[in-house]
């Protein structure tokens, strides 16, 4: 029982993992309507420019930080100037295909700004299993997941409050609903995207902070992207609850199938497993967990 | 902008072979490299020892026996695809043609072991790809020297029978194999099965799925199943990703031995202080204290030739692409003597390789004495010595140390796993073994 109880409690922690990644994603389409391809490499390379500025230019931990934030508020304001404004009223595939332009190019100079190496990201975080955990109850749980855990809870806190309470927030949702109504009452559409590319690439920096410290910085961080695709499918492409209660779901779900079922079929079943569990909710709610139900009538 | 700059320099040695500036024959070595994708961290360094030793070689000697070398270097992104779109138009590359594939992965190996021999061009795969290759007498244009992936699992097994006090301890004990979830990963299977019949340990295989950012489900298992001692078949972030889980939980670094290709810098950096003591097979010494490296620095980095940054000339991978580039210009070098002519072809090319005797005598020539085991390739073994070493990993030091002797692979085990896999080959694609009398 201890063990299924550490396989579930892995499984949830791995899921908040992915969740963050999902935010990012969560964050442009519930904006804009645009499946962001590029967001597992924006944070790549929100990774790549932290761990730069401080081996390179030796800045310290909090600078570098701020230094990064910059970076992915300025990428945002040139993606919205050279690619967005001139796709306005094209269609969502249009958008997604400029999108998957935008992950060469980012994978590209994050390569040939920084390199290609394994970059060692310490920033301090916890690492390793919480000894209080596995010498108390023999359960294994990653101190940087529980971190990972926590900054997501506050993440999704500030969230929460920036599209409720702010008049940001609500410029941003009214887009979301309607841009015609939106432009008519004079928001500005470049603004909003500037400004939801600027928090998706925040979003960014923290999933690439926590894969980061996880495994290096390298360019392997851009596929986190696949992890977070069930995720969204579940949890619904509009909702930021559903990134992380579809996270966790898709979690639990690929490390119990893989640790009780993948022994029987060969193993390595926790990738697809994810998504087959993603599709069998598609069959019953197509537009995810907590999805938008898009009614549309002729 | 040093990528930058490396990419320059390297466009610039290669140069003479576009503008056709050179009148001379030139050997033309294309190298299918990884600079970019997720195992670029891993491709970067081969790419960058492989080059330099070829390119020291044109600055030093004026190439091999004064022909000079055209290295052209093709993104494979260690994509199969990619890579055998790059054998495809590079293999009539130049006047001699491409005069040997070595395709750093065991995927696109796969690919091009049909191909080598219709268009005459041997395959050097250098401790990868098809084990069963080290038959000659069916894959005359392939060579895995000096040791298969078989190879290397009986000597891993032999070095856990010695530490545990000998080859009748391993009965009852349990090993784990982590391995990456694609043909190289799957490599040692079959051998590891044969020696846990043969020794009366219990194994079990955990696959982990490209690129195995996440493993938290196998560290579990492996958690519960407890076993006393773990191997691993990965590449790129499954590596690093795995030796940061095998220490969260508090699994025994000198109990967990990677294969070569899990045996980096890029590998064990990245867990800091925790992976001290993790184990990795090896063919070749760490470190930059040789004649070659000093040469290399001194005709390339001096003069800014240098493919890759000054300091991290002699990490492992940097050493595995160098010793590479040696056995390969050795090739060719001896086909050069066989044939009596410097412009020789990939057939020759293959000639020299299957001839290839580089003892210590000419490892000390070449400015290599004691870096690796001495080879001897003949018409039925490609494997060559198949003699693996054990180093481990000091995280004070930060340096690979080679902590063992280099052992004799058990050949009862590999040789009839051979023979079987090379029968079949020979089989479904209508080969017939020929006579090496």
């Amino acid at each position: 029982m201890t063990f299924f109880i550490e396989v579930v409690l892995s499984g949830l922690m791995a899921g908040v993992m992915y969740s963050l990644v999902a935010l990012g994603f969560v964050l442009i389409f519930k904006a804009s309507g645009i499946f962001n391809f590029a967001q597992g490499v924006m944070a790549l390379f929100a990774a790549l420019t932290l761990v730069g500025l401080m081996e390179k230019f030796g800045f310290p931990i909090w600078l570098a930080i701020i230094g990064t934030i910059a970076v992915m508020i300025a990428l945002a304001w040139l993606i919205e100037r050279v690619m967005l404004r001139h796709l306005v009223n094209q269609e969502p595939i249009i958008l997604f295909m400029a999108t998957i332009g935008l992950a060469y190019v980012l994978e590209g100079m994050g390569d040939i700004l920084w390199g290609s190496d394994v970059k060692v990201l310490d920033l301090g975080i916890p690492q390793g299993a919480s000894d209080w955990m596995l010498d108390s109850f023999d359960i294994y749980i990653e101190k940087l997941e529980v971190f990972a855990a926590v900054t997501a809870a506050i993440l999704v806190a500030f969230l929460a409050v920036f599209f409720q309470k702010t008049r940001i927030g609500r410029a941003l949702r009214a887009v979301a609903d309607d841009h015609q109504a939106a432009l008519s009452v004079g928001i500005s559409l470049h603004t909003i995207w500037v400004i939801v590319w600027s928090v998706a690439g925040i979003v960014a920096l923290v999933a690439g902070i926590m894969w980061g410290s996880k495994s290096g910085v390298q360019f392997s961080l851009s596929l986190i992207a696949l992890k977070a695709l069930p995720v969204l499918i579940l949890g619904g492409f509009t909702s930021v609850p559903g990134a992380i209660i579809g996270g966790m779901i898709i979690g639990v779900g690929e490390k119990v199938a893989e640790v009780y079922v993948g022994p029987f079929v060969g193993g390595a079943i926790e990738n697809w497993f994810a998504y087959m569990l993603a599709l069998v909710f598609l069959l019953f709610r197509p537009q995810g967990l907590f999805g938008e139900k898009i009614i549309e009538r002729v | 902008m040093r990528k930058l700059t490396r990419t320059i320099v390297a466009a610039l040695l290669t140069l003479p072979l576009i503008s056709g500036v050179a009148s001379a024959y030139e050997l033309v070595m294309p190298t299918l490299d990884y600079r970019t994708g997720p195992y670029a961290p891993n491709g970067i360094p081969f790419a960058n020892g492989y080059g330099d030793y070829l390119n020291m070689l044109n600055e030093r000697d004026g190439g091999i026996n004064g022909a000079r070398i055209s290295l052209v270097p093709c993104e494979t992104g260690y994509n199969t695809k990619k890579g055998v779109e790059c054998y495809e138009n590079l293999k009539a590359e130049g006047q001699s043609g491409a005069l040997v594939f070595q395709p750093l992965s065991t995927g696109i190996t796969y690919q091009l072991i049909p191909k080598a021999s219709v268009d005459e061009i041997p395959i050097f795969s250098m401790g990868y790809g098809r084990t069963s290759a080290a038959n000659g007498k069916v894959f005359p244009w392939v060579f895995n020297f000096p040791a298969t992936y078989w190879s290397q699992a009986t000597v891993f097994v032999q070095y856990i029978g010695q530490e545990e006090g000998g080859m009748d301890k391993l009965k009852g004990k349990k090993i784990a194999l982590v391995y990456h979830n694609s043909a190289y990963g799957k490599e040692p299977i079959r051998t590891l099965e044969k020696a846990a019949e043969k020794f009366g340990f219990e194994f079990m295989a955990l696959p982990v799925d490209h690129p195995g950012q996440e493993q938290k489900a196998t560290w579990l298992q492996i958690r519960r199943e407890k076993p006393d001692w773990v191997m691993m078949w990965g590449w790129g972030v499954m590596n690093q990703v795995a030796i940061k889980e095998a220490a969260s939980i508090r699994y025994p670094m000198d109990r967990f031995i990677g294969v070569w290709w899990s045996g980096s810098e890029n590998d064990v950096l990245p867990a800091g202080d925790a992976a001290d003591g993790y184990l990795s097979g090896a063919f070749h010494q760490p470190g930059d204290d040789f004649g070659a490296h000093r040469d290399i620095k001194k005709h390339l980095y001096d003069k800014g030739l240098g493919l890759g940054e000054r300091d991290r000339i002699g990490e492992v991978l940097y050493n595995r692409g160098l010793v590479a580039a040696m056995w390969t210009s050795e090739a060719i070098r001896k086909a050069m003597e066989i044939h009596g002519t410097n412009e020789v072809r990939g057939k020759h090319v293959r000639d020299g390789f299957e001839a290839l005797e580089v003892n210590e005598a000419r490892l000390k020539e070449l400015g290599l004495e004691g870096f690796t085991i001495p080879i001897k390739i003949t018409c039925e073994n490609h494997e060559g010595p198949g003699q693996v070493a054990l180093q481990q990993w000091d995280a004070k030091a930060g340096k690979w140390n080679l902590v063992s002797d280099f052992y004799e692979p058990l050949r009862d085990i590999t040789g009839p796993l051979i023979a079987e896999d090379s029968a079949q080959y020979a089989a479904e694609n209508s080969v017939t073994e020929r006579s090496c009398n």
